[in-house]
């Protein structure tokens, strides 16, 4: 996370992340991928004044599927709120940040890491605490219709 | 030992001093620049000098003519005239269509250059006829942003890194303007343009500074994959030095004396190496150990006050850093003494802090710190 102030050499008076335009093939680093498992898997992307993160998000079955993808629009669709959240997320990831060198300059570049980290840990939680939710919900409710019969 | 001042939490991009050391000039991550004075301990605002449009990258003061220049993302450079107590700016035709991102006086005074985005260095000198400052390109093999330049001592020699991983060293003789050059240990033949020497350390990420020693002899980089490089021309112009550290990329270098110098960067702490005749590099010491900042009393006040505004209990959850600067530092500059013999240097960076280094007593406080 070591980025800089760098204005755009292709566009005038430009300063762009580098990691998202992609102008100059030498302004980037090699892209780094950290996985557990097939579905479990981060994706680092950095440049000169920019860094991307995008995680996938284990999903075992279709509930949690649904409840990932409904989780992250949530969270997506307040990105700003978040500061460092990218608004869509890289294809095959779940989720991204997009880390510039503002963010770096404005805040504690070891808070971040520790923002990160912790969001990859909190996320598993949230995800099969809200299946467990989801599925005792369903028992109650299945067995409150059944006993009409 | 150190000395810390803070201009409030803004990010200081780049500073200079004047020639008695009594004002500062820097910028605070915008299109202004300030010039402090110093009275006592206290940094009072003198002028503000509001000519840019865009963030200035890089700021440097003549010591021995008082003069300012600086430059800009808004692809234009300003030399500064004090007279009758203002600063008059006089714009500098760089002709360039990218955003500047370095500018340094030639050790004369008597031109500077200015690196930029647009993969070309201008050098610039002061044309009397047409009264103004009128630039010439270094073009050629430049593939990316110039990054950082230096001059060499003898006015002539201008060393560049630029973000294709390369540092080179150009001649930037300029006939209107001054004799021929003699020759140096970097190569006789010394028409503008003329690149004198280019080298790599094998793949070695952006060039994040370059300097060259007060003999003008070595010349040292910093690169981002955390490398320090020196070439010794007088020895063998071929042969690069290269260390790899297990820090965090550097960002800025200096010469404290011929043989040693201070690395500075994403680590927040300024460290020294020393290098022998050959030009190999050796580890000396990190200048701001990083104690562990512990609260020593911590009382279930603090907790509770921590779970309340945090959400967490925070025992060893100290946001602080360990060392002075809380972020990266972005610029080394010599304070008293010359590249030669430095006693005291300043660093700036991203928290906002201007930090006084004494060279002298950190010698006497750390063991195996032997600056020669």
């Amino acid at each position: 996370m070591c980025l800089e102030n760098f204005s755009s050499q292709v566009v005038e008076r430009h300063n762009k992340p580098e990691v998202e335009v992609r102008s100059s093939k030498e302004l980037l680093l090699s892209t780094v991928v950290i996985s557990r498992n097939e579905k479990e898997r981060v994706l680092i992307e950095g440049s000169i004044n920019s860094l991307r993160i995008s995680i996938s998000v284990k999903q075992a079955d279709e509930i949690e599927k649904i409840l990932c993808h409904k989780f992250m629009r949530f969270m997506m669709m307040r990105a700003e709120n978040f500061i460092v959240l990218r608004r869509k997320a890289v294809a095959d990831y779940d989720i991204s940040f997009l880390i510039t060198n503002v963010h770096t300059e404005q805040m504690y570049k070891h808070k971040l890491v520790d923002f990160i980290i912790h969001f990859m840990e909190e996320i598993d939680k949230e995800i099969s605490e809200m299946k467990l939710a989801v599925n005792s919900r369903a028992r109650i409710s299945a067995e409150e219709f059944l006993k009409q019969f | 030992m150190t000395e810390a001042h803070s201009f409030g939490v803004i990010p200081i991009t780049c500073h200079a001093w004047n020639g008695d050391k009594t004002q500062l000039a820097l910028s605070p991550n915008n299109h202004e620049v300030h010039i402090y004075k110093k009275t006592g301990s206290q940094w009072t605002l003198e002028h503000t000098l509001e000519e840019h449009t865009q963030r200035v990258t890089g700021i440097d003061w003549a010591v021995q003519s008082n003069r300012l220049v600086t430059c800009g993302a808004d692809r234009n450079a300003y030399v500064w005239t004090f007279a009758n107590g203002e600063w008059k700016p006089t714009l500098v035709i760089l002709r360039i269509n990218r955003a500047a991102t370095c500018v340094k006086w030639s050790p004369l005074e008597n031109k500077f250059a200015v690196g930029s985005g647009a993969r070309l260095i201008s050098v610039c000198y002061f044309e009397e006829e047409n009264d103004w400052w009128v630039s010439k390109h270094i073009k050629k093999p430049i593939r990316s942003t110039v990054t950082c330049i230096d001059w060499h001592p003898n006015n002539i020699l201008l060393a560049a890194g630029s973000s294709d991983f390369k540092t080179r060293v150009f001649s930037a003789y300029i006939k209107e303007v001054e004799a021929k050059p003699e020759a140096t240990c970097w190569g006789k033949k010394m028409t503008f343009n003329n690149i004198m020497a280019e080298f790599s350390n094998g793949g070695g990420g952006w060039v994040h500074d370059v300097s060259f020693s007060s003999s003008g002899e070595k010349l040292l980089w910093v690169s981002h994959n955390s490398s320090i490089s020196v070439v010794n021309a007088a020895v063998d112009i071929q042969e690069v030095h290269t260390s790899r550290t297990e820090f965090l990329p550097f960002v800025t270098c200096l010469w404290l004396t011929e043989n040693s110098f201070v690395v500075a960067g994403n680590d927040c702490c300024p460290v020294v190496f020393s290098c022998d005749g050959t030009g190999n590099i050796s580890f000396c010491a990190k200048l701001d150990d990083a104690k562990k900042v512990t609260n020593t009393k911590f009382t279930a006040m603090d907790h509770f006050r921590s779970m309340d505004k945090l959400g967490s209990s925070s025992e060893d959850n100290i946001t602080k850093l360990g060392t002075t600067h809380q972020n990266t530092i972005t610029q080394v500059s010599v304070y008293k003494g010359t590249k030669a013999n430095c006693s005291v240097f300043t660093t700036t960076a991203v928290d906002g802090q201007l930090v006084n280094w004494d060279v002298k007593s950190l010698e006497s406080s750390i063991a195996g710190l032997r600056i020669c």
